[in-house]
């Protein structure tokens, strides 16, 4: 798949499934356990990217480096009620000087 | 684009009914705007984020823009930046892309009672029915003050978060070398900071533990990628047990 085509692709899916909720009877999604699974799927989503994108190195092995300092100085800052910017930019400075000091 | 929002609460927009042919009063209109303005704008501003990303995962600096403009879905577009640069395939990109911007859809199932919008208006607001217009619109008290919120949220977050997503895309050029600035750390954050406020209930820390536990535990032995997607077995796993023994019902758990 050509990077162009990713872009298209998700976008086209992304508006599609903003669309249906204003075209779909709500019916659909009714239900305490649907709606339950439904809430509950970016939480998944984003912890499983939370863990492959801190631990994940080439072909899927598994890394414990400066990443790891980044994400838990996210998790410091996020705790402070900080910002999303002030996190992220908080976060790469950990993982600059780690890795400046030579780890990770 | 984040849930820092609070997530929306559907049972409220039918209190507001009664109240959706009259006039907004001025007060209340400029409280409305005040709240819209200064949610869209914070917003937007992380969008430099995601352009810095989005080149340092080697995409170019106009197909970063094309997922802002788009996409418009800050956590589908970082998970898209995020395993394109971890070197997954674009099937798997575009599948959790997807995956995570389904919660869209549901937003657009409230959005849609509220708006009662149709033909281009329709195509339009659904384009901006994201994390933060739904929550400032679900949020107001009566149908008009909704609709003005869902709007003027809605375009101002598109507004800076493309113009930031254009800064964030030159910035992240000029920098050259992502790991040298951490920037591959920068997305582990982003995705932590994006999943920060949705941790409120018992069944959401549950999903998550075994959501990170599935992904860690197949990594070494499936593409890149794949792995993400599969922890949608854990908001099944857990969405169909859960309930009942951890907590109240649904809806309470929302702030």
């Amino acid at each position: 798949m050509s990077a162009w085509t990713i872009v298209l692709l998700s976008s086209a899916l992304a508006y599609a499934t903003k669309l249906a909720g204003y075209l779909v009877p709500e019916s659909w999604v009714e239900g305490p356990r649907r709606s339950r699974v439904l809430t509950l799927l970016p939480v998944a989503l984003l912890a499983g990217l939370v863990a492959v994108q801190t631990f994940g190195g080439q072909g899927g092995s598994l890394h414990v480096d400066a990443r790891l300092g980044a994400v838990a100085c996210a998790i410091v800052l996020l705790r402070l009620r900080a910002n999303f910017l002030v996190v992220v930019i908080g976060a790469a400075a950990v993982a600059a000087g780690l890795r400046a000091a030579g780890w990770g | 684009m984040t849930a820092s929002a609070a997530e929306p609460r559907g049972e409220d927009v039918a209190e507001g009914e009664h109240t959706a042919y009259l006039p907004i009063d001025g007060a209340k209109r400029k409280a409305v705007l005040r709240q819209s303005l200064s949610v869209g704008i914070a917003t937007g501003a992380y969008g430099i984020s995601f352009g810095a990303l989005g080149v340092a995962a080697g995409l170019t600096t106009l197909q970063t823009v094309a997922l802002s403009v788009l996409l418009f879905s800050g956590g589908s577009q970082f998970a898209v930046v995020g395993i394109l640069g971890a070197g997954g395939t674009g099937s798997a990109a575009v599948a959790t892309s997807t995956l995570l911007g389904l919660r869209n859809g549901l937003y657009a199932l409230q959005t849609s009672r509220i708006l009662q919008v149709h033909g281009l208006r329709r195509l339009l607001a659904a384009h901006v029915t994201i994390d933060e217009s739904t929550a400032v619109s679900v949020g107001q008290d009566d149908r008009r003050a909704g609709r003005l919120g869902f709007w003027v949220t809605g375009l101002t977050v598109f507004a800076f978060w493309n113009a930031m997503t254009l800064v964030g895309a030159l910035v992240g050029n000029a920098l050259g070398d992502p790991q040298r600035w951490g920037l591959d750390a920068a997305a582990a954050a982003a995705f932590t900071a994006l999943l920060w406020p949705r941790l409120r209930s018992r069944d959401a820390a549950a999903t998550m533990v075994l959501a990170i536990a599935v992904a860690l535990l197949t990594s070494p032995l499936l593409p890149v990628g794949v792995p993400v997607i599969l922890t949608v077995l854990a908001a099944v796993v857990v969405g169909l047990s859960g309930g009942g023994r951890h907590e109240s019902p649904l809806p309470q758990d929302v702030p």
